[in-house]
């Protein structure tokens, strides 16, 4: 019989459609994948295809060479430490553009942007030329016995300057948002403003300020134009791992490059991910994620 | 302790917050500033707890001086608006905050502070949230912990900025009751600011009403409720009907209606503004009264829906385009039979009148 497709001229849908509010799911996933894939995942996952063709022994040997060693010290030890001081600074910096009004505040805060436009060879050109033994302030170090250029120091310096707007420009909009209230409330409650800005300000910046923190180590620790003129480039003493990958390229030995990289990409994530877990672990002790 | 304010000035920049203003708060009173937005209420109380410095003028704390005072040094305990309490702490945390950051030699052991928080927590019956964060509190609980927060450094003076401000009316009504409870079992001096005068009302032993920068009126709330002592006020405290008129010997003129009035030092011939709340005035159908009393209005709304109805009118005639409100038992409206569009006498039973001249700006900004 046919009586049930007359009796029903709309047919029953097998499922309803599930509507989704949001447009564009698929396609922004879709582009996400695609491009992060071409971008990011295919030449990272080449880097250690090409590191693959060592044994381990070999690979072992090209990681642990006491120069390249040296180097991890000086890229990572340096990287951090510049992430810490900018952590500091950028604070006071995002800190003083934020709550004072001052003649040339419009002029400092697009100052602090500097460093992500010029060119970073040029940074380093600069900053050379003002450290060396000659330089404006090199000049003055120098009798004291600071000596900056082609120093473990000048990469520090180097590292500084390219860092800072990370900082400052992810704090900033924190404390753009902080409410007067609650310092109103921790000053009506007696608490002196150091006690304020320790109890209150800071643990509702310190995420923001973690996540800067992260992304200027991240920035230091790929740096290269502006260190190399800089550290002078000596070996055991200011080469950074950027520089030992050149160097192998330069000697036509990619699987040594591909090698060195795989390790620096090893530790950078892994310091990326404790950060994360850092930041994941403050937001849950402070209620932000329940 | 008690509170006085004496000649407090506040400008931000043309606009004047605070017109030369004085008060006195007696001791373990609980006192409401009530005024609409921009009045300075919230002004004056930020200036008592020094978030706010006057230009000129002083605040006393138990007779001394305490303009020189900074907030911490005051005692002061404040309650704000939108409770800023502090989000990354735990309830427990919040309310020991003020325990916690006093100088060394002052400051109570964790047990001595978990045992007042505790009981802080009682008092605000919400010690089984202790180990929540705010964010998970809705915002009545987050409300009375800012208070717990606020009484834990045991405060001199407790000063409250619109407290129930951010809240749905129902929980509103229930912290009101509240609060009340609480200050009669503390009897901390307090005051709170608002801008319903219904909360002012019921809650506060006595009621300061402000309007542009200045007092208008202080008394208990019986009083400015009875007795306002300027149109502003009277126009403030609920519901109103306004009508403009000549003194007329013994009566009133307004328009072409003529309308009884009681006796006031009024010259012959000034103009007057006349108030009347709603249930003072009274519905006369048109054929059963003498022309000439009450003003000609017209039915345009009945409500009935409570133990009295509200009836809407629009005034005609000299009263045109303005109306009326008038709130009469549901068996009047059942026996005078009202229908929309109905022609209808308002006869009043009381007026209070305000000469014209002063009556003009003020009542103009309580509209």
């Amino acid at each position: 019989m046919n009586t049930a497709t007359l009796a029903s001229p709309f047919p029953r849908p097998s499922a309803p459609p599930r509507l989704r509010v949001l447009p564009g799911f698929r396609l922004t996933l879709g582009y996400t994948l695609a491009y992060l894939s071409l971008l990011v995942l295919i030449p990272l996952a080449a880097v250690f295809l090409k590191t693959a063709e060592l044994s381990f022994a070999e690979f072992r040997d090209v990681v642990t060479a006491p120069r390249v060693v040296a180097s991890y010290k000086l890229s990572f030890g340096m990287s951090l430490l510049a992430a810490a001081i900018n952590a500091v600074f950028g604070l006071m910096l995002a800190w003083a553009l934020v709550r004072y009004s001052f003649p040339g505040k419009k002029l400092i805060d697009a100052l602090v942007d500097l460093p992500f436009a010029l060119p970073t060879a040029v940074a380093g050109i600069a900053l050379t030329a003002l450290y060396a033994k000659n330089g404006w302030i090199g000049q003055f170090l120098e009798p004291l016995g600071i000596q900056v250029a082609f120093k473990p120091l000048g990469v520090l310096v180097a590292l500084v300057f390219i860092g800072l707007p990370f900082v400052v420009r992810t704090v900033q909009p924190i404390l753009e948002d902080l409410d007067a209230e609650l310092e109103e409330a921790a000053t009506s409650l007696g608490a002196q403003r150091g006690q304020a800005f320790r109890h209150v300000i800071l643990p509702i910046v310190f995420p923001a300020l973690l996540t800067g923190f992260a992304l200027a180590f991240a920035r230091a620790v790929g740096e290269y134009g502006s260190v190399i003129f800089i550290a002078g480039n000596l070996p055991m003493v200011s080469e950074i791992t950027p520089l030992m990958i050149i160097t192998k390229l330069e000697q036509y030995d990619y699987t040594g490059a591909t090698a060195i990289a795989t390790v620096m990409l090893i530790l950078s994530f892994a310091l990326l991910l404790v950060i994360n877990g850092l930041q994941a672990w403050t937001a849950k002790r402070t209620g932000r994620d329940r | 302790m008690s509170i006085q304010v004496r000649n407090i000035h506040k400008r931000f920049g043309s606009f004047v917050a605070l017109d030369d203003v004085s008060l006195d708060f007696p001791t373990g009173e609980l006192v409401a500033l009530l005024g609409p937005s921009g009045c300075g209420k919230t002004t004056l109380l930020r200036v008592i707890a020094g978030l706010e410095s006057a230009d000129a003028g002083q605040v006393l704390l138990d007779g001394e001086d305490a303009s020189g005072t900074h907030v911490r040094d005051r005692q002061v305990g404040f309650v704000f608006q939108h409770y800023a309490l502090f989000r990354h702490m735990s309830v427990f945390d919040n309310v020991a905050f003020g325990l916690r950051m006093k100088p060394r030699a002052q400051r109570p052991s964790e047990k001595q502070i978990a045992e007042k928080v505790h009981a802080l927590l009682d008092l605000v019956q919400l010690d089984w949230l202790a180990d929540r964060f705010p964010a998970q509190l809705s915002g009545g609980q987050r409300q009375r912990i800012a208070l717990a927060r606020a009484l834990a450094v045991e405060p001199r003076v407790l000063l409250l900025d619109e407290p129930f401000g951010a809240l749905d009316a129902k929980v509103r009504k229930e912290l009101r009751r509240w609060l009340r409870k609480l200050h009669d079992e503390l009897h901390v001096t307090s005051i709170f600011v608002t801008h319903d005068q219904e909360e002012a009302l019921e809650v506060a032993d006595r009621v300061v009403l402000m309007n542009q920068g200045a007092v208008e009126q202080i008394g208990t709330p019986e009083e400015v409720y009875r007795r306002p002592a300027t149109p502003f006020v009277y126009g403030f405290l609920g519901a109103v009907n306004l009508f403009h008129g000549r003194v007329d010997g013994e009566g009133l003129r307004v328009g072409d209606a003529r309308l009884p009035r009681q006796a006031g030092s009024f010259g012959e011939g000034a103009e007057v503004l006349a108030f009347a709340r709603p249930h003072e005035l009274d519905i006369v159908v048109d054929a059963d009264a003498g022309a000439s009393e009450g003003i000609a209005a017209r039915v345009s709304r009945v409500l009935a829906f409570g133990i009295t109805a509200r009836v809407e009118l629009d005034g005609v005639n000299g009263a045109h385009g303005q109306h009326f409100e008038v709130e009469i038992t549901r068996e009047r409206v059942e026996r005078l039979g009202l229908a929309e569009g109905q022609a209808v006498r308002l006869l009043p039973s009381h007026l209070s009148l305000f000469e014209s001249r002063q009556a003009a700006t003020t009542a103009g900004a309580a509209r």
